[in-house]
């Protein structure tokens, strides 16, 4: 069956100072399947995704218990770069974040900083990430335009597109259609759906029907705890535990 | 090309819901094709006097009844995970109830099979020619209500329910003609009450046939005609 593990928390504690967020999570991200993470405001789900590429870090006064393997390695020893775990574990923010540059060079801002790509590769590189982001058609003609200038839609391809040019492993999405209108919501849907066939997606959303549309696997959190953590389709036909089913069928939360 | 354009262009490439429609819709059909010849083949067993004919649709039966599981869970994730509306929410629910129905179509086929083995054994009780005129009509309806599925056509369905009149005609018939058999020589009753059974189980099916028909409008136009609703006086408060 689909069992190739990419990524492994295991008993992982997270505290903001002396505040517990994360409660001994054990979880498996399977490779290129779409992984969602659903559960009331404040359950702990969006410190969980920013625990998978060491966002966290970046916040005064964590702590990180536990460990979590990429590939079989622990993103947290010590030795490791935790630049480097983000150039393989991207991410995609709620709301959208162009650069104020032109469309190009928000694509090719990761291959510039990089330093390790001809003129000729970083264009062939960026026309990659736009098709793989389903915005090429729509820019293609205007890619020394500014990037502030494109719909709200447009301009989260471009942010999906800026995150695939560094050729990641995994993607991580924080609510990425939650500032989005239905149609540009759909067609952001459609791209995960094509994207899990060469990249493993992790997506935090409140939107528990959006969860069921576009994930393979959906894992339940609450109070800082993994409730649950099933197939879609198992979690919103007959999920094992009340709790999750009391969730799902909108009883709480 | 305008955002317009992209856009257009965007709907006319399937997205994998539209997808998943088909493959129900596909799914649907191959049910439908078996139980279409499980039926004929059963006629044909009977009218024939061939009871290895009889023998093949058991086998459609097994392969419909574990169709029928297989549509029915996709139909439950469908509506679980994919939130139809309108149109689409229409034909997955009216798929669950034609899968019902084709279901128990392969039934009664295995039923009249099951009839023409025993009747094969025994000398022909009398020529048969009210019995295969049902299953013409019968036949025609199972097909044509399917061509109006595949085709959302609406108004094929009413001529199915129509027909559905003409068979309830040909059951009475000859129920009425065997019971005269039965009554001048007892020896015949038990072919007589077989072929009894086989007129009625040709009955069910044209009834089943039906229901799709009523089960298709609504698909097609939201329009309920069950129970001939449509018929009944809608009042003024009358909404649905």
């Amino acid at each position: 069956m689909d069992k190739h593990v990419k990524m492994s928390v295991q008993n992982l504690n997270f505290y903001y100072g002396s505040v517990q967020a994360l409660k001994n999570v054990n979880l498996e991200i399977l490779t290129n399947r779409v992984t969602a993470l659903i559960g009331p405001s404040g359950c702990g789900k969006t410190t969980f995704l920013r625990c998978l590429n060491r966002m966290n870090d970046m916040v005064e006064g964590t702590r990180v218990e536990g460990q979590i393997l990429l590939d079989g390695e622990n993103i947290y020893a010590p030795e490791v770069d935790p630049v480097q775990i983000r150039r393989r574990v991207g991410m995609v923010f709620q709301k959208s974040n162009p650069f104020p540059k032109t469309i190009f060079e928000n694509v090719a801002y990761g291959l510039r900083i990089n330093g390790s790509c001809s003129k000729k590769e970083i264009t062939v590189r960026v026309e990659k990430s736009l098709k793989d982001a389903a915005l090429w058609n729509e820019v293609a003609d205007r890619l020394h335009d500014s990037a502030m200038e494109v719909s709200g839609g447009q301009q989260q391809r471009l942010c999906i597109a800026r995150a695939l040019a560094v050729e990641p492993e995994v993607i991580l999405m924080d609510e990425p259609a939650s500032a989005l209108d239905p149609i540009a919501t759909q067609k952001i849907e459609e791209l995960i759906q094509e994207l899990k066939k060469k990249y493993t997606i992790v997506i935090v959303t409140h939107n528990m029907q959006q969860a069921a549309r576009v994930s393979d696997y959906t894992a339940f959190f609450y109070l800082g705890e993994l409730i649950e953590v099933d197939r879609t389709e198992k979690i919103f036909t007959k999920p094992n535990i009340k709790r999750t089913e009391d969730y799902v069928t909108g009883r709480f939360g | 090309m305008t955002a317009k354009g992209h856009l257009e262009g965007k709907m006319t490439t399937e997205t994998h819901f539209q997808k998943e429609l088909q493959e129900l819709k596909e799914n649907l059909l191959k049910m439908a094709a078996m139980v279409e010849e499980a039926i004929r083949d059963s006629v044909q067993s009977l009218v024939k006097r061939d009871s290895e004919l009889a023998q093949k649709t058991f086998e459609f039966e097994e392969r419909i009844n574990k169709l029928e599981i297989a549509i029915d869970d996709m139909c439950l994730k469908l509506l679980a995970l994919r939130q139809p509306m309108a149109t689409d929410l229409r034909f997955i629910t009216s798929a669950m109830k034609i899968i019902t129905d084709l279901e128990r179509m392969g039934d009664q086929a295995v039923n009249i099979a099951e009839r023409a083995i025993s009747l094969n054994q025994e000398p022909q009780l009398k020529p048969y020619i009210d019995i295969p005129r049902m299953a013409e009509i019968t036949q025609s309806m199972v097909k044509d209500v399917l061509d109006a599925f595949v085709n959302r056509d609406s108004k094929l369905p009413r001529s199915v329910c129509e027909r559905d009149d003409v068979v309830d005609g040909l059951n009475d018939q000859v129920v009425r003609e065997l019971l005269t058999y039965m009554m001048s020589d007892p020896k015949a009753i038990p072919r007589a009450v077989h072929l009894m059974i086989v007129s009625r189980c040709l009955e069910r099916i044209a009834d089943h046939a039906t229901n799709i028909a009523e089960d298709v409008i609504f698909m097609v136009d939201a329009l309920v005609i069950k129970h001939h609703a449509d018929t009944k006086e809608n009042g003024k408060g009358d909404s649905l």
